[in-house]
């Protein structure tokens, strides 16, 4: 298996600003098209309009899990970038409220780290596609460290 | 196979993230449904042990879960996730496919309330539980799985 060099990817990527040697470390991420744009120390992830993610084929909307995935793994990343955490954090559990119908558009996704603990982090997560202001979904996850 | 499961893969075969991560039912009563996810690289979360990603253990409960919904209907109907929750016990194994069952334990005349699991060698030693609920919609909308059917097939005329 695949060793992998989270502390030197991202301080590779963050040299660059691109983001995709990042996201091309987990195969997942690359199978629904998870990408990262960094404004200073914001971060906003996007997950591009993409056929393959779709559930409901008549509105058309895109699978609540897709959307739940793009938000954990956006949790993960966030939790790499900026929590100098040298290896994957593990997911505990996940909680999402879906609030609007998420179509077949772009998405965006914005994270709060809550809390770090030693060995627990929580995240809070909001998705939204046409304004920041009416949130699709709201999540929070929790995850393990080292 | 029931018809059923049959009715339900038929379903599967047209939401397209389903059919492109290979996802089949193979069993199905009112209420009660099991859901196969094969082993996919693509779907890998840590390439360090070949995990598949949580986002994918979600994907498959979300729609386990809605699947028993529409089972435990008259008709089969297209139901939105209100809201969901997965916990992890332990990560997946990899290079073997995971499995997941879900129940609706309460169906109310608006919303559905579902709850499972996700496992692999056994089904008392789960990887994840999760519980997840589910808005009916009205009557005269487009619900029923023969109309969406009819849509979706005449749309790719």
């Amino acid at each position: 298996m695949t060793k992998l060099d989270i502390k030197n990817t991202v301080k590779k990527v963050q040299d660059q600003n691109d983001y995709s040697d990042l996201v091309n470390l987990i195969p997942y991420a690359k199978t629904i098209g998870i990408e990262v744009q960094r404004f200073g120390d914001d971060v906003l992830f996007r997950l591009p309009r993409r056929k393959s993610n779709l559930g409901n084929p008549i509105l058309p909307a895109i699978h609540g899990g897709v959307i739940s995935g793009f938000m954990e793994h956006s949790a993960l990343l966030s939790l790499i970038m900026f929590m100098d955490t040298p290896v994957l954090p593990k997911i505990v559990d996940f909680s999402i409220d879906f609030l609007r119908a998420g179509h077949d558009k772009d998405t965006f996704v914005e994270c709060e780290v809550a809390r770090q603990g030693r060995r627990v982090a929580n995240v809070a997560i909001t998705a939204w596609q046409v304004k920041r202001a009416e949130p699709i979904a709201t999540a929070r996850a929790h995850f393990l460290l080292g | 196979m029931t018809q059923l499961v049959n009715q339900l893969n038929q379903l599967l075969d047209v939401l397209n993230h389903c059919k492109t991560i290979g996802m089949r039912v193979i069993e199905a009563e009112q209420g009660k449904v099991t859901l196969e996810l094969p082993y996919n690289a693509s779907l890998v979360g840590n390439p360090e042990t070949g995990v598949i990603h949580s986002g994918a253990a979600t994907t498959l409960f979300d729609t386990a879960a809605g699947f028993s919904v529409m089972s435990s209907l008259p008709e089969v109907e297209i139901c939105p996730t209100l809201d969901l929750r997965l916990d992890h016990m332990k990560p997946a194994e990899p290079f073997k496919p995971v499995y997941g069952f879900a129940e609706t334990y309460k169906l109310a005349n608006n919303v559905a309330f579902t709850r499972g699991i996700l496992f692999q060698n056994d089904r008392n030693d789960p990887i994840a539980h999760g519980v997840a609920t589910f808005m009916r919609l009205q009557a005269g909308s487009l619900t029923k799985l023969s109309d969406v059917m009819e849509k979706v097939d005449n749309s790719n005329d």
